[in-house]
């Protein structure tokens, strides 16, 4: 064969080959990378190489924004672009726990001020059903400016820049960054009015609109006045045009704005350029947190004026897209198809990493920074990934600073230490890769109908029925198996970190305390049978011997679900129930929970503040779904239980409302509505360059807490990417092996032939 | 042929319309106005006055073809068919429902990405499975031409997704010569597209191959090509100049035919690869129910087809001169 081999590169035909230009750019490309590699080169680098060693942070989001106006945003992934952007007045601090309120752009926590019918004030524990109006006054800091940006640009005589852009103003300009002109003002109480009065744009769809209306004194009116003068400029539009007249054409060509200054909203008031009032209807002191989210950041009415201009909206480049704050960051490059890059804001106020947190923080570097301004990194780079493989594996090649952890990729990153601890595997430490867990505000659990004859309603029957499948649904071999250990068991409704929980306390219906080793141990299935006996279903059957059917509604369409459909199915067996399994789509799903056509769900809720109230109100009456709409889906219903929250929804923290919660759980917990589920653990990975990390689910703003040691990033980089060549040559190698002999001899035939 | 072209163009104005109302009937009755409002308003605090506002403010709250409380046109011209469907007709696609941005926009700035992919994968694969079918035709009958058809066989039965994370694997992450995936502006993006390109290439070249080395065999045993053989032609030479180009109107069918949907991108490849593209426009269209996105994205691919179809009967004409337009 080698003789064969060594005659064929001999022969004429592949002298000829070897002189052709192809070989010779084959062989340049051989020797360039040949070159290349030993010299630290890294070809897979996704970065352009102008950005190396500068501070740069780099993440990923998997879906692009829906919306980055702060009046319609309302999802986590959006809240980790424009809480960098947005200032609210207040944030929550970053390494203190439980999870403290601070002031932002305020110059002091608001304290409300509460008042009676008769306008007398109350004191601070007033009983809110005294309670007529509660007031919060807040103060701004002086001195704020917002990011420079083409909306604030002003001609010599004072008038906006670019008031009326046309298409041909807006030649080569794709993005707010893109206008020559811009310019800055200073942050003034007006803006947060503003931003308060457009979540009552009907326009606008304010996600928050329904539950602020609640509170908010005359939002509800203020809200139909505007929607009263928008019909009223449709239908008038509409009776110009005739029948040709297209609404979504019109108002592209000619934009709505609504004048708000129009009516009075009694809810808010200006004290003063730096102070305003917020005035709700009742006393509510949940309030503060919301003070946190980005609905109630500042909106300067000239950001809202420039981008609705037709020229703009058309070309994209709205509100939506390009946010204007005071923040840490401004909005640099925005193409949600592939990246959002956010570049440190050159007008940003003064404001300085923490100087306290909890005890264990100081040891583990956490207040090496206090004192020092933030933020620290000079752009956040956030890539589109929408795939998990090839986000896991640039984070692996230190190409992302940070990481979750999917179910792929989890057996690579984590091993259970002898104690069942979740630690690194010895891949992942040689890689200097850091883990942080943290249990998440959230509550995933499965829910019984109360409105079903089968399984809801009250009496100890009934309440046995729910506890014998509460015991037979074992969420500890549920996370084990479907979740990597990744959640702990919930006792009630109230997750970790929430006031009301308590890590020590048992769900005594589901579980008896092992005394000896201070830890919750389920009840057995015989006792969950003797249950089922009791609630009238020996052996799951019912007096006339027919097996009790329960249908389990869920919207688990994806081909990986179907285990845990199983697994519901296997646990309910143990009891001799049926469980029907009722998949549909997420639509046909949430038209089920609505009208109340179901037994059994699986659900699962988020909080959006840390109280208790936030998760107590999922089982409250007045939230049910099928009468109501509201989130309780169960459709629970139990007067005491709603006295007590009605009690203790606007109740301070204090030692009364933790006895009224308790009291709340236990009824719950005998009841048994809801199947507790669990509350999820996040496990983060960062790499070892980031500096600064602690996990904090409610800050938004995290990000400009972080450090980076980008020289470090810079050197491991190229240690960990070195391009491997060599198979690729030899691939070609082989393959010209395998060819080569056959082209020859063909050749050699022809050639034989036209010889005669 | 103008006449021809004008003709086919006439043709396709009810199909595209009947399209439309496919499309728009499917929607209606699979996924109601109030579904891809609860869908796209979120999961919190969905109260029907949310969803009634919702659809009032994106005009799905009027009747899907006819509106009987109206009297003359607007019948007909006050209902979410005619509202939403008809501008389409003149290619204004509206403001998608999910987040309102400009569709047309959109897809303007999208179609660059999608080509930059599309178009050197569409070429490059041409090349490799025109050159390897003409190989095997040539060395027909040999083991290269045996082991070529079945590794084709078996290159064909292995899926998209495989090549795509295996490409990812190999060439990104084991051998750490391309990024996994990504995208930039201006030539910057050349080095993300070279990993796509050639795994579309192979994923695409065991189809392609057997289909041109049948189209190049069936050509070769024909008359013309005996006789140039008995002119004591050489093979290169009859191969290249003779059966290549009697060959061209398979080729040409296939091949016109894809050149519209060039623009569509491809769904999968461009959402693993993080390319922004159509393709992957279309795919979160789907996912999120944006309805507005998915009605144009649904239009254009009929008018990419219909030009598809158009342009092929075109080129014959140009290739094959006993083929004429009337």
């Amino acid at each position: 064969m080698q003789k064969f081999l060594f005659m064929a590169m001999k022969s004429p035909q592949a002298e000829g080959f070897l002189k052709r230009p192809v070989f010779t750019a084959f062989l340049t490309l051989f020797a360039a990378f040949f070159i290349l590699a030993p010299v630290g080169c890294s070809p897979n680098n996704p970065y352009r190489s102008t950005d190396k060693g500068k501070d740069i942070f780099y993440t990923t989001f998997n879906e692009p924004p829906k919306h980055l106006d702060p009046a319609r945003s309302y999802s986590s992934d959006e809240y980790d672009i424009i809480a960098l952007i947005y200032e609210p007045p207040l944030q929550y601090h970053y390494l203190k726990r439980p999870y403290t309120v601070i002031p932002l752009t305020a110059e002091k926590l608001p304290t409300p001020a509460y008042y009676a019918k008769t306008g007398a004030r109350l004191p601070q524990d007033a009983p809110p059903e005294k309670v007529e109006k509660a007031v919060y006054e807040i103060k701004l800091k002086k001195g704020i400016l917002y990011e420079p940006h083409p909306a604030f640009a002003k001609r010599q005589d004072g008038a906006p820049s670019y008031s009326s852009v046309s298409d041909a103003t807006l030649e080569g300009i794709s993005e707010a960054r893109d206008f020559p002109l811009k310019g800055t003002r200073e942050l003034t109480a007006d803006d947060y009015i503003y931003q308060i009065k457009r979540l009552a744009d009907p326009q606008l769809e304010s996600p928050i609109f329904s539950i602020i209306e609640r509170y908010v004194l005359g939002l509800t009116e203020y809200s139909q006045a505007l929607k009263d003068d928008l019909d009223a400029v449709r239908k008038k539009r509409k009776e110009t045009a005739g029948p040709s007249y297209n609404r979504d054409t019109d108002e592209k060509e000619n934009p709505i704005i609504l004048d708000y200054g129009r009516h009075e909203l009694p809810g808010v008031e200006k004290v003063d350029a730096y102070t305003y009032k917020i005035i709700l209807k009742t006393k509510y002191p949940q309030f503060i947190y919301w003070l946190t989210l980005p609905f109630f950041s500042p909106m300067p009415i000239e950001a809202d004026l420039f981008y609705k201009q037709a020229a703009l909206m058309k070309k994209n480049i709205t509100l939506d897209r390009f946010p204007v704050g005071t923040g840490p960051y401004r909005m640099g490059v925005f193409r949600p198809n592939m990246e959002m890059v956010l570049a440190k804001n050159e007008n940003f106020h003064e404001e300085f990493y923490p100087s306290e947190g909890e005890p264990e923080d100081e040891k583990a570097g956490l207040l090496r920074d206090a004192g020092k301004r933030l933020p620290f990194m000079e752009r956040l780079v956030f890539k589109l990934e929408k795939e998990a493989i090839p986000r896991w594996n640039k984070f692996l090649q230190g190409y992302y600073d940070n990481s979750g952890l999917t179910s792929d990729s989890f057996d690579q990153a984590i091993t259970f230490g002898a104690a069942g601890k979740a630690e690194l595997t010895e891949f992942m430490k040689d890689k200097g890769i850091r883990l942080l867990t943290a249990v998440r505000p959230a509550t995933y659990y499965s829910g019984f109908n109360m409105l079903d004859d089968a399984v809801g309603g009250g009496g100890a029957k009934r309440q046995k029925l729910r506890q014998a499948i509460s015991i037979a649904l074992d969420f500890e071999e549920y996370i084990e198996i479907f979740n990597n250990g990744r959640g702990i068991p919930a006792m009630s409704v109230v997750p970790s970190g929430i006031f009301g929980y308590d890590g020590g306390a048992i769900n005594p219906y589901v579980y008896t305390l092992d005394t000896g080793r201070k830890r919750p141990v389920r009840r057995t299935i015989e006792y969950a049978k003797r249950l089922l006996t009791e609630a009238g279903y020996p052996e799951g059957r019912d007096s006339n011997g027919a097996p009790l059917i329960v249908t389990f509604d869920n919207p688990w369409t994806g081909a990986d679900t179907a285990p845990v459909i199983n697994w519901y199915i296997k646990r309910f067996k143990l009891l001799g129930i049926q469980l029907e399994n009722r998949t549909t789509d997420y639509n046909r799903f949430q038209e089920k929970m609505r009208k109340g056509n179901f037994q059994f769900f699986s659900w699962g809720w988020n909080a959006d503040y840390p109280d208790p109230e936030n998760f107590l109100f999922l089982l409250a009456s007045a939230n049910g779904k099928v009468k109501f709409g509201g989130e309780n889906v169960s459709n629970y219903t139990n007067p005491d239980y709603d006295r007590l929250f009605r009690q203790m929804e606007n109740m301070d923290n204090g030692a009364e409302r933790l006895r009224i919660i308790k009291e709340m759980i236990a009824m719950i917990q005998k009841d048994s509505p809801w199947v507790w589920g669990y509350h999820p653990v996040v496990f983060g990975l960062f790499h070892q360059w980031v500096e600064n990390v602690k996990f904090n689910p409610m800050a938004n703003n995290a990000v400009k807490y972080l450090r980076l040691n980008a020289g470090a990033r810079s050197l491991l980089r190229g240690a960990w990417n070195g391009p491997v060549v060599w198979p690729v040559f030899a691939l070609i190698a082989a393959l010209a092996v395998i060819t080569l002999p056959v082209v020859i001899s063909v050749r050699k035939r022809a050639a034989r032939k036209r010889n005669g | 042929m103008l006449t021809y072209v004008i003709r086919r163009i006439l043709y396709a104005i009810p199909i595209v319309i009947g399209v439309n109302v496919l499309t728009a009937l499917l929607f209606f009755y699979v996924n109601t106005p109030d579904d891809m409002a609860r869908k796209i308003l979120g999961e919190k605090n969905v109260t029907p006055e949310a969803v009634a506002n919702w659809k009032a403010e994106h005009g799905y709250n009027l009747p899907s073809f006819i509106n009987a409380k109206e009297s003359g046109a607007k019948v007909l011209t006050e209902t979410v068919f005619f509202q939403k469907s008809i501008p389409l007709l003149w290619l204004d696609f509206g403001r998608s429902d999910r987040n309102n941005i400009d569709i047309g926009t959109e897809i303007k700035s999208r179609i660059w990405p999608s080509l930059a992919v599309s178009v050197p994968m569409f070429m490059a694969g041409l090349i490799v499975e025109v050159f390897f079918a003409m190989m095997l035709a040539y060395y027909r009958g040999t083991y290269l031409d045996v082991w070529g058809m079945v590794m084709s066989v078996v290159m064909m039965s292995v899926s998209t997704l495989f090549y795509i994370i295996g490409g990812q694997f190999l060439l990104g992450k084991a051998l750490r010569i391309f990024p996994i995936s990504g995208y930039d502006t201006g030539v910057y993006s050349l080095k993300f597209l070279i990993l796509p390109v050639i795994i579309g290439v192979i994923g695409g070249a065991g189809a392609g191959v057997r289909f041109y080395r049948t189209v190049f065999l069936e050509e070769m045993g024909k008359d013309y090509i005996r006789t140039a053989r008995a002119k004591g032609l050489p093979e290169g030479k009859v191969l290249f100049k003779h059966a290549l180009k009697n060959a061209m109107i398979p080729v040409l069918t296939n091949v016109v035919v894809s050149i519209p949907f060039l623009f569509y991108g491809s769904l999968i490849m461009e959402t693993f690869f993080s390319i922004p593209g159509l393709g992957n426009f279309t795919i979160d269209a789907i996912q999120s129910q944006d309805f507005a996105i998915v009605r144009s994205m649904v239009y254009l691919g009929s008018i990419l087809y219909i030009v598809g179809l158009i342009l092929t009967d075109i080129s014959y004409t140009l290739v094959d001169p006993r083929v004429r337009l009337k």
